[in-house]
């Protein structure tokens, strides 16, 4: 197998597509070829996986491995050519990251179909594989080609970042409404409460987490609103405990987020959106007015509400009791059973893990959504897991570098909170199945099984990637006036045509 | 499967995803000064000044004679240069008597203008604030708290 890395690139392997300008200093590199190279190298990385998972799983080896591989890389080359058109200084390793995460989520998920026709096959009334519902490889990857579709549809309308902003309040208020629908609605038909969390709108055909996306549009509302109304944020305030407070009236929008977050708490009953959003608002209004007080502020108006929470409602109890002591309530109806085998699992998993397609991914529950980082630390060990946590620190940490650079404060607050908010997701979810916080039940972006959650963050990396060639792309340079007589004065000229 | 080679492939992945993240690493140091803000000071960037045509005034650099900076040089490329304590500033004063977006020198013309820019402890140019936009000539110094700048052709 060949490995396209291995080889070092040598320095000008950046692409020719920017012809050099006349004077001045060089056009930075674009680093397309780069990304290519990660592209085609997390093609070759997931082939071997998936070709571990089947030899391992006994299933039969065949050339569709290598087709499944090629198709995987015509995919990611037509976004890849995508970004060179319409972004050409984009960033060159959030696209790779996203691909590879996706790649390693549906090998994951082909092996757990994998796992549960086999136990169809001995026991064809056996309730976990029944309820898993056959195998779902093939609906993800129709997800992932209409998530990329989306990713090529998103760089080639939105040209610039900065017109968004102007469709900040729509954006907010469609972003709400997303978010409040699932809760608001009564009827069981359309807004089912699956799971516990009632944030499905189901459709004839398919159904969406409308969640997902308000997390975008709502991250678009929170960067214009803030530019706009900064002086407001920052407005001086008393200095209590070494620390410049808000004066109590510019904390508004601060309490209609948490009331938000609460709502969505109690009325959808999901802990990791309402934790998502109330997080997201707190880390922008950080970015935009550098004051710490309204993160203790934050913090605070958060802890006060889920006591509350925990006083009031059952499920936030259950939660909170799961978390403490998942063997305690092993056995009751809702109780620490997920934790507990997702902690068997890990533990089984060790340093190493047990090889791709050699574990018992399957014997966790939701083995394809919440906890298929339990399943990849299972069978790639805590050196795979801890890998698969770098590529999503790397690229949260290539968004804020992104947010950095951009010149202008809505794209620095909209890459600064879109990246926060796949990185918080990422913890969430990750430390809600190792125990680190109280399980929540969100998906791993890119990873788990689920179209909303895929078409979302690939609309959000096209969002970052967009920022990112604003960012990167070299200042116009400064066009030096041309001595020209006024017109009346001028000249009849043979000018030169063009070739 | 034998178990050698489920143990041998297993090990085998799992270095091969390191390799994926140890080249996206790669990338990431190759990358340092990309989009940093601080193209003034990549090599390359002054290495094509001199193309310019010589007998020109202009100036095409700019020095800092005192101060913790003495001895910086920038090359002057026609973008504004921002001066201050802001981390993304192109000339980043670590100096009390500054603030954090101090001044700033743009090209107007074949002329730099400076700039204050609501400063606390004010900017001067020779001996005179510096008020509103001032054209700099060669060699005239550009106080800012402990530090002082020059333009030079």
């Amino acid at each position: 197998m060949s490995q396209p890395m291995n080889q070092p690139s040598p320095p000008g392997d950046e692409s020719p597509t920017v012809a050099a300008a006349p004077a001045g200093p060089p056009p930075p590199p674009t680093r397309r070829t780069t990304e290519l190279w990660l592209l085609a190298f997390s093609a070759a990385l997931l082939s071997i996986a998936n070709i571990l998972v089947d030899a391992n799983q006994e299933a039969a080896l065949t050339s569709q491995i290598l087709y499944n591989g090629a198709a995987f890389l015509a995919l990611f080359a037509a976004a890849h050519f995508a970004v060179r058109k319409w972004a050409p200084y984009a960033d060159p390793l959030i696209l790779p990251f996203a691909a590879l995460l996706n790649g390693l989520g549906l090998v994951m998920i082909h092996r757990i179909d994998l796992a549960m026709a086999s136990r169809l096959e001995i026991n064809p009334e056996d309730w976990q594989a029944v309820y898993y519902g056959g195998p779902l490889v093939g609906r993800q990857i129709l997800w992932m080609v209409i998530g990329v579709a989306f990713f090529i549809l998103t760089l080639w309308r939105i040209k610039d970042h900065r017109p968004l902003a102007k469709y900040g309040y729509t954006c907010g208020l469609v972003g709400l409404v997303a978010l409040a629908l699932p809760g608001i609605i009564p009827f069981q038909s359309i807004a089912p409460t699956i799971n516990g969390a009632k944030i499905w709108l189901t459709f004839p055909g398919f159904s969406i987490q409308p969640g997902e996306f308000a997390k975008i549009l709502l991250t678009i509302f929170f960067a214009s609103f803030l530019v706009s109304k900064r002086e407001l944020f920052t407005a001086a305030g008393r200095t209590f405990l070494r620390m410049n407070w808000p004066r109590a009236r510019d904390m508004a929008p601060l309490f209609v987020a948490w009331g938000a977050s609460v709502g969505v708490l109690v009325f959808e009953r999901d802990l990791g959106t309402s934790l998502l959003f109330f997080g997201m608002v707190l880390v922008m209004l950080y970015i935009a007015t550098e004051r710490a007080a309204w993160v203790v502020l934050g913090l605070t108006l958060f802890v006060g509400g889920c006591l509350v929470a925990y006083q009031l409602f059952g499920h936030v109890r259950q939660r909170i009791a799961n978390w403490i002591d998942p063997f305690a309530t092993y056995d009751e109806a809702g109780g620490g059973y997920q934790i507990v085998q997702s902690l068997f699992s890990l533990g089984s998993g060790g340093i190493f893990g047990s090889g791709l397609g050699s574990g018992r991914p399957d014997i966790v529950p939701e083995p394809h959504t919440d906890f298929i980082t339990v399943g990849m630390g299972e069978e790639m060990g805590f050196v795979g897991l801890s890998a698969v946590l770098i590529l999503y620190l790397l690229l949260v940490m290539r968004g804020l570098r992104s947010a950095l650079a951009v010149r202008d404060s809505f794209g620095k607050l909209m890459a600064g909170g879109l990246a926060f908010t796949l990185g918080f997701q990422v913890f969430v979810v990750v430390g809600g199945v190792t125990k680190l916080i109280p399980a929540t039940g969100i998906t791993a972006p890119f990873l788990s099984y689920g179209g909303s959650s895929l078409l979302a963050n690939y609309i959000l990396i096209a969002l970052l990637l967009r920022i990112s060639d604003a960012a990167r792309r070299p200042a116009a340079p400064p066009k030096p006036k041309p001595k020209q007589a006024p017109i009346a004065e001028a000249h009849t000229e043979m000018v030169a045509r063009p070739t | 499967m034998p178990e050698l080679v489920i143990q041998l492939t297993r090990a085998g992945f799992l270095a091969l995803l390191w390799l994926f993240v140890l080249a996206a690493l790669r990338v990431v140091r190759s990358d340092l000064y990309a989009a940093s803000g601080l193209r003034a000071s990549v090599p390359n960037t002054r290495r094509a000044q001199p193309r310019q045509p010589k007998g020109a005034k202009s100036p095409r650099q700019l020095l800092v004679t005192q101060g913790a900076l003495a001895g910086t040089r920038i090359a002057l490329d026609g973008r504004p240069i921002s001066i201050g304590r802001a981390d993304d500033s192109t000339l980043v004063l670590d100096d009390d008597y500054a603030s954090t977006r101090h001044a700033r020198l743009v090209l107007r013309g074949s002329d730099w203008y400076v700039e204050d820019l609501g400063s606390t402890n004010g900017t001067y140019l020779d001996r005179a604030k510096v008020t509103g936009p001032t054209r700099v000539p060669l060699r005239a110094p550009i106080r800012i708290g402990k530090t002082v700048i020059e333009l030079h052709s």
